[in-house]
């Protein structure tokens, strides 16, 4: 049984900080919180960094600074505080992007509340009010896998996939949530849609999300989304931000 | 006004490209840039100019193309028969291309990737950074007949340079070195994928290639339960059918299908240059070797500059040889230079 947190070595890409074998909140919370911790380091010849589920991901050029330097440093703020008990950083963002759960838009949600064992309601009441932190970015650019989501959420990903769920489309498994940045094939239930763009490539900011965002989905009307989608041409749609402290 | 470079046929996969977009990796978008780095080095190095220029990428076959005011090229990467006005032009070198004259450029007779680059590189706009189209991002899209690409101001005036090529264009043996779940293969697994000739299989392009073999699959130990990880181009995922599939430059940016080890940068080139059903092998190295490897590749790289020389032409080549003063200069076999005439 491997011990955590572990570092390893991507080959001569640089070097792999893991905090757990699976998904779990708290190592999750510390390899967002480490990272921050590692950018605010500016260390010389570290070119990005990045996080996974329950890891850090340090990108160096291995090949002209030899790795154990790197890793000498990793290890030394491994151990300056208890990273799975570390407050996430601040400055994040809490997005509240307005959804439209159900109806022909997202037609899943029936589905996917009976697998939950709950009725269609309460799966609109308890997924418009849950808030849900953006645990990795990947996929496709700005595609958020958000969670957790209480426990009875864990239901699984569909046999058969979906032919295709647009862009926006909020979808539901394993605890988590995603909204998909293109149109795409997928196992998981789409439950709800947004007209909020995770990737805007002629925009000044991209890329809307990062790793540690929070996010709820309050419910609207289809009537409210129809007008959303005509009146918010900024890619938000109609989300509203604030700064988390 | 600056030069423009129009496109008046051209493949289904022509792309602008570029050493690609860092700094992108924790909001899920992977570097992309050019399948065969090393092509856009040697473009540099002929045309004398900086490596960071944007090219075309061509995938398996050019187009043709016409500029509006004379400008400097340069060929690279997979070798692909070309014409300027109908005259067949050397790969591999740099040239000059007068406005209104046409570039003809075909298939590739070996290797995937063929790059044309320009004096002064193309100047499309820079999007997130960089100028590389990223086609799995939906970040630009491959070029279309009638597009005209903007040029920049070539501070370069040679042409007529080449260099060697190489032979990275038939596939051949891949270096790789461990990665975070090469430990997770046992030893005997990891032996026979060095021993195992594979064959680079028709499924391939900017995000992966997939390798072929005959042989029982390669599994991890734990296949199915691996957590999601970060991704970096050139590392070997095994898939669930057991065969090993190349990430790319364009590839994903976390994935949770085990990798058995990661291809040296440098050998990058020679995976996404071999044709499908070209022989592969895998070889690994450790991380000390690897670094050596690549230091000594990044050198060669450096000092491409010093290797062009001029191109030798052949006389059947030149299409206005009657043109050219050819007597000129001629020297008497008899006549001794030395000696001073009466």
């Amino acid at each position: 049984m491997a011990e955590y947190p572990r570092i390893r070595q991507v080959g001569l890409s640089g070097l792999l900080v893991q905090f757990g074998e699976g998904m779990t909140e708290p190592a999750n919370r510390a390899a967002i919180a480490f990272r921050a911790a590692i950018d605010a380091q500016q260390w010389t010849g570290v070119s990005e960094t990045s996080t996974s589920l329950v890891s850090t991901f340090v990108a160096a050029d291995l090949v002209n600074m030899p790795s154990e330097a790197l890793l000498e440093k990793l290890q030394e703020l491994l151990t300056k505080k208890d990273w799975y008990n570390a407050p996430l950083p601040s400055g994040r963002t809490l997005w509240e992007i307005p959804t439209l759960f159900g109806t022909d838009a997202a037609p899943q949600l029936e589905e996917a509340a009976q697998a939950a064992g709950v009725s269609s309601e309460q799966a609109i009441t308890e997924l418009s009010t849950a808030r849900v932190r953006v645990l990795t970015i990947g996929f496709a650019p700005g595609q958020p896998y958000t969670g957790e989501l209480p426990p009875h959420w864990d239901i699984p990903r569909q046999q058969a996939l979906t032919r295709s769920v647009p862009s926006g489309a909020l979808v539901v498994a394993i605890r988590q949530l995603i909204i998909f940045t293109n149109a795409s094939p997928t196992g998981w239930r789409h439950v709800g849609q947004t007209a909020f763009r995770t990737f805007r490539p002629t925009s000044s900011v991209p890329i809307a999300l990062s790793p540690g965002d929070e996010l709820c989905f309050p419910s609207v009307t289809a009537k409210e989304y129809e007008h959303i989608q005509q009146s918010d041409l900024s890619g938000d749609g109609g989300a509203q931000r604030s700064v988390l402290t | 006004m600056n030069a423009e470079l129009e496109i008046l046929s051209c493949g289904p996969a022509v792309t602008v490209q570029d050493l690609g977009r860092p700094g992108f990796l924790a909001q899920g978008l992977t570097r992309g840039g050019a399948a065969d780095v090393l092509a856009l080095h040697e473009g540099a190095a002929l045309l004398g100019q900086s490596p960071d220029f944007a090219a075309l990428e061509m995938v398996g076959m050019g187009g043709s193309f016409r500029a509006n005011a004379d400008i400097r090229i340069a060929l690279t990467g997979a070798p692909m028969a070309t014409t300027l006005d109908d005259v067949p032009i050397a790969w591999n070198a740099s040239h000059l291309l007068p406005a209104g004259s046409i570039l003809k450029i075909g298939g590739a007779s070996s290797g995937t990737y063929g790059y044309l680059h320009i004096g002064g590189g193309i100047e499309t706009p820079v999007m997130m950074g960089a100028r590389a189209t990223h086609l799995n991002a939906s970040l630009g899209a491959a070029l279309q007949v009638g597009e005209i690409l903007p040029i920049g101001q070539d501070r370069g005036k040679t042409t007529g340079m080449t260099l060697a090529s190489d032979d990275r264009f038939g596939g051949g043996r891949i270096r790789i070195t461990a990665s975070i779940q090469t430990d997770q293969f046992d030893h005997a697994t990891r032996e026979r994928f060095g021993s195992t000739p594979f064959t680079r299989d028709a499924r391939g392009n900017r995000m992966g290639v997939r390798m072929q073999h005959d042989g029982d699959p390669f599994m991890a130990a734990d296949q199915l339960s691996i957590l999601s990880d970060v991704i970096v181009p050139g590392d070997i995922q095994i898939a669930g059918d057991g065969a090993p599939f190349v990430l790319m430059s364009e590839c994903q940016t976390t994935g949770g299908y085990p990798r058995i080890g990661t291809v040296l940068p440098l050998d990058m080139a020679r995976v996404a240059q071999a044709p499908a059903g070209a022989p592969i092998s895998f070889e690994f190295v450790d991380l000390p070797q690897a670094r050596t490897i690549e230091q000594r590749a990044a050198l060669a790289r450096k000092v491409l500059g010093q290797a062009v020389t001029p191109l030798l032409r052949d006389p059947y080549s030149i299409r206005d040889l009657l043109s050219y003063q050819l007597i000129s200069g001629a020297v008497s076999a008899t006549h001794d230079p030395s000696k001073k005439e009466d």
